[in-house]
C-alpha cells in the first residue's frame, strides 16, 4: 500500500482499510483497461460496444470547470478503474462463501451481511471497491418478482431490461464525468420492480472505497414499473488517505405510470483531515425520469463526507401530473466544499416540483446551492417551490445560492425563498445556561435547521444520519 | 449557598464590577436594583459562567469555587438564569428543547432521563400552571413569543429544571399586571427552604408580590447599600439619587 492511513482524524471512524488481496485493471484509461473491466466481468458483447462508444465520445469531451470548488488536475493515466478482493472475483457466491475480513469489514460500518436479522426488513447490496460482494434477503425479493442485484448481474441475466433503461436517463455522452462513468463502470445496483407491486422493505446498496490509487464508478439503474412503489438508500465510506480518490457514479431512475421511487443518500465518504489533505471527490450525476403519468420520484440526500461534493440529483417531469422532490442536507466543515442542488425540469402538464435544501458551512469549508428549475411552454399549470436555508457557523466559511429559474409558460409558477442564518455564541450560551454542553446545544440547533429534511429519511435511517450530523460538525464552534 | 468576594469583571477593556460582595444563604430572597449599566446583568452572566469576561475575586457556589466550572456545569449543579432578553432559536422545538434540557441536568444529577411520554405530563401540568397554552411547547423557541411570552417561558424552565439558585433578570419587565401576578406566584410556589432567588428588578411592584428578605443597590459595579423589603420601597419614592 502506497499511502499510509492517516491516524490523526479521530472522529472519522470509518477511516481504517481492510488488508485484503485484490485483483487490479492495468494502470491508466485505455481500451485495454476497458476490455480487462468487461472481460472480468464476463460481460456480453454489446456491453463491451457500448462502453467503448462512451470512450471514443470521452476523448472529445472537456472537463468541465465551471463548478465553485477547484481542484488540481487528475492525472487519469495515473489512477486505476478496477480493484477487487481477489475472493470475489467468481461472483455471485453465498454469505458463507465471502471473505471473513470483507465480513468484518461491514459489520465494523454497521452493516451486519450475515447477522440480517439485525437489519430488519431492509435488503443490502454490499459494494466494495468496484464490486458488489453481497446482496442480501434475495430470495424474499424474487418470490415477488423483485430483481435486487448488482449490475454486473443484472447485464447478464436481465440484459433486455438493461438494454432498454441504461442510458436512457443519463446518455451515454451526457458531459464528461457521466461518459467516463459509462466506459468503466464497475458496478452498482440493479433494481427492478414489476407492476402494481409494493417493494416490502427497504433496498439499501453499501458502497465501500478500500484500495488506494482506485477510482470507483459506481452505476445504478432502478426502474419502478406502472403502480409499482420501491424505497431504496445508498449508504458510503472510505477509509483515510492523504491522496485524494474519485468517486464519479452515475444513478439512473426510471418511473412508470403511478410508479414512485424514493432515493435516498447518506453520503460519509472520507471528507479529508482538518488541514484539507486527502478526502474523497464525489462526482456524480444522478438524474430521475418520471416517464409516466402520476408518477413521482422523491431525492433525499444527507451529504456530510467528500473533500468535494459535486452533484445535483435531479428529476425529468414527462408525464403529465408527474411529481418530483428533493430534499438535501449538505454540511461542509474544516476544508470541504460542496457544489451541489438538483434540477427540475418540467415537460408535462400540472407538473409539481418541491427542493428543500439545507446547507450548513463551518471551519474555513464553502457550501453552494446550485439548481435549475425549468418550466417548458407545455407543462402548463405546473408549480414548482423552491426553499434554501444556509447556516454558518464561525466567520471563515461561505454558504451561496444560484437558482437558474426558467420558466416558458404564464400558467405556470415558480417560488424561491431563500435565508441565511448563523448560529451565534449567544444562542449556545443560552443553551449551555440550561444545562445542554456545547455538543448537545449544536446538535440541537442543527437538528433543527434540517428536521424537514431528515423527517424524509426511513426511519431505521432517520437516528443515525441525525448523530452523523453533530459528529461533523464537532468542535466547529467555540 | 453563594458567597461572593471583591469580584471585579471586565469585558473588552471596560471594567463593570469592581469589587462586589454578596452572601445568599439558602431559603432567602435578595433583590438587587440598581441605575441602568451599574452591571446587574453583568453579576447575573458572570455567575451563569458567560464566556468573555475577565474575573478578579471569588465566588463560592455550596463551598465549591465557580472559576473551575463550565456554563453547564453551573446549570447542571442549579445555578439557573432567567435572561432579560431570552433567545430565540429558530428550528428548534420548544418541548424538545425543555425536554433536552432537564434530561441534562437530570443526567448530570445522576436521576434517570425522562421519556416522552412522562415528560409531556409534567410539561403540560407546568404550563398551565403559568397559564401558558399548550400550543406554544409545539411551536420554534421564543420565535415570533411576545415579550412577556418569553419572559413566562423561562418561568416554566425555572420550575421544570428545579435550580437551587434561581436569578432572574428584569424577569418582570414587559409583563402585563395579570402575567406579573402568575409570574410571582409561579415564583412564590417554588419558593422554599432549600433555594435561593436573586431577583434583579428596576419596580417595587414585583417585590410587592414576592417579598424580598434583603435589597441591595449595585452601583457602579459595587454594591452601595443593603437593606430589607423597605429599602425597595424607599428607593421607589426617592429614586437612587439620594444614595448613589
Ligand atoms: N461586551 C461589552 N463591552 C463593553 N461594554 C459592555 C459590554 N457588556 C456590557 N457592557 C457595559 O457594561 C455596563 C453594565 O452592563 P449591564 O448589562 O450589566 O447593566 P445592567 O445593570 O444590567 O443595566 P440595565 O438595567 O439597563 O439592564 C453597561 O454600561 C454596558 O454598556
Ligand atoms: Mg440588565
Amino acid at each position: 500500500m502506497k499511502t499510509e492511513d492517516l491516524k490523526n482524524n479521530k472522529d472519522y471512524k470509518y477511516g481504517f482499510t481492510t488488508d485484503v488481496e485484490n485483483v487490479r485493471s492495468p494502470k491508466g484509461l485505455s481500451e485495454e483497461t476497458i476490455r480487462f473491466i468487461s472481460n472480468i466481468k464476463k460481460e456480453p458483447n454489446w456491453m463491451l460496444e457500448w462502453r467503448l462508444k462512451a470512450f471514443n465520445r470521452l476523448k472529445v469531451l472537456k472537463e468541465p470547470d465551471w463548478q465553485k470548488p477547484k481542484y488540481p488536475k487528475i492525472d487519469y493515466q495515473d489512477l486505476y478503474y478496477y480493484s477487487a478482493p481477489k475472493s470475489a472475483s467468481e461472483k455471485p457466491k453465498s454469505l458463507d462463501e465471502i471473505d471473513p475480513k470483507i465480513l468484518e469489514t461491514y459489520k465494523k460500518l454497521g452493516i451486519p451481511l450475515v447477522e440480517q436479522k439485525r437489519l430488519n426488513g431492509i435488503a443490502v447490496d454490499a459494494v466494495f471497491d468496484s464490486v458488489s460482494v453481497a446482496t442480501t434477503f434475495k430470495d424474499e425479493l424474487t418470490k415477488k418478482g423483485i430483481i435486487f442485484c448488482s449490475i454486473s448481474e443484472a447485464i447478464q441475466k436481465h440484459p433486455d431490461l438493461v438494454k432498454k433503461y441504461l442510458g436512457s436517463v443519463i446518455p451515454i455522452s451526457d458531459h464528461y464525468f457521466a461518459t467516463l462513468n459509462s466506459a468503466v463502470f464497475t458496478d452498482g445496483s440493479f433494481v427492478y420492480i414489476p407492476p402494481n407491486t409494493k417493494c416490502p422493505m427497504e433496498l439499501s446498496t453499501y458502497f465501500r472505497i478500500n484500495a488506494s490509487e482506485t477510482g470507483q464508478f459506481e452505476r445504478t439503474l432502478i426502474i419502478a414499473d406502472k403502480g409499482s412503489y420501491v424505497s431504496y438508500l445508498e449508504g458510503c465510506t472510505a477509509p483515510m488517505r492523504d491522496e485524494n480518490q474519485l468517486h464519479a457514479a452515475n444513478v439512473e431512475l426510471v418511473a412508470l405510470d403511478d410508479a414512485e421511487i424514493k432515493y435516498s443518500t447518506v453520503q460519509n465518504w472520507y471528507p479529508g483531515d482538518e488541514k484539507g489533505v486527502g478526502g474523497i471527490y464525489n462526482f456524480v450525476t444522478k438524474r430521475g425520469a418520471c416517464r409516466g403519468k402520476n408518477s413521482k420520484i422523491s431525492w433525499t440526500q444527507v451529504e456530510t463526507g467528500s473533500a468535494i461534493t459535486w452533484k445535483y440529483p435531479s428529476c425529468i417531469l414527462q408525464g403529465d401530473n408527474s411529481v418530483g422532490e428533493f430534499y438535501s442536507i449538505a454540511i461542509t466543515n474544516n476544508f470541504q466544499k460542496a457544489d451541489t442542488g438538483t434540477k427540475m425540469i418540467h415537460l408535462g402538464k400540472n407538473t409539481k416540483s418541491k427542493i428543500i435544501s439545507k446547507g450548513i458551512s463551518a471551519g474555513n469549508a464553502d457550501n453552494m446551492y446550485r439548481g435549475l428549475v425549468e418550466i417548458k411552454n407545455k407543462a402548463i399549470n405546473s408549480r414548482n417551490y423552491t426553499q434554501c436555508d444556509s447556516l454558518l457557523m464561525g466567520n471563515k466559511c461561505g454558504a451561496h445560492t444560484i437558482p437558474y429559474i426558467k420558466n416558458n409558460n404564464a400558467t405556470s409558477t415558480i417560488e424561491h425563498e431563500a435565508t441565511t442564518t448563523k448560529i451565534n455564541e449567544e444562542q449556545l450560551y443560552y443553551c449551555n445556561q440550561r444545562g445542554l454542553d456545547q455538543e448537545e446545544a449544536v446538535s440541537l440547533i442543527v437538528n433543527g435547521f434540517c428536521k424537514e429534511v431528515l423527517q424524509q429519511l426511513p426511519m431505521e435511517f432517520a437516528v443515525e444520519a441525525q448523530k452523523l450530523v453533530a459528529i461533523s460538525l464537532e468542535g466547529s464552534v467555540g | 449557598m453563594l458567597n461572593i468576594k471583591n469580584l471585579e469583571a471586565t469585558i473588552d477593556n471596560k471594567h463593570i464590577l469592581k469589587g462586589l460582595n454578596l452572601n445568599i444563604k439558602p431559603g432567602e430572597v435578595h433583590a438587587i436594583m440598581g441605575p441602568n449599566g451599574s452591571g446587574k446583568s453583568t453579576l447575573a452572566n458572570v455567575l451563569s459562567g458567560k464566556n468573555g469576561y475577565e474575573i478578579k475575586g471569588d465566588i463560592k457556589y455550596n463551598g465549591e469555587s465557580l472559576s473551575e466550572l463550565s456554563t453547564e456545569e453551573r446549570a447542571q449543579k442549579g445555578i439557573f438564569l432567567a435572561f432579560q432578553y431570552p433567545l430565540e432559536i429558530p428550528g428548534v422545538n420548544t418541548n424538545t428543547f425543555l425536554r433536552t434540557s432537564l434530561n441534562s441536568v437530570r443526567k448530570a444529577q445522576g436521576d434517570k432521563e425522562l421519556d416522552t411520554l412522562t415528560f409531556l405530563k409534567l410539561i403540560k401540568e407546568k404550563a398551565s400552571e403559568l397559564g401558558i397554552d399548550e400550543k406554544f411547547l409545539s411551536r420554534q423557541l421564543n420565535v415570533g413569543f411576545s415579550g412577556g411570552e418569553k419572559k413566562k417561558n423561562e418561568i416554566l424552565q425555572m420550575k421544570l429544571l428545579q435550580p437551587k439558585l434561581s436569578i432572574l433578570d428584569e424577569t418582570d419587565s414587559g409583563l402585563d399586571i395579570d402575567a406579573l401576578r402568575i409570574v410571582a406566584d409561579g415564583v412564590n410556589s417554588y419558593k422554599s427552604k432549600e433555594n435561593a432567588f436573586l431577583i434583579i428588578t428596576h419596580y417595587q411592584r414585583l417585590l410587592d408580590y414576592i417579598k424580598p428578605d434583603y435589597v441591595h443597590v449595585l452601583s457602579n459595579g459595587k454594591i452601595i447599600k443593603t437593606g430589607d423589603a423597605d429599602l425597595g420601597v424607599q428607593l421607589e419614592k426617592t429614586g437612587y439619587s439620594n444614595i448613589v
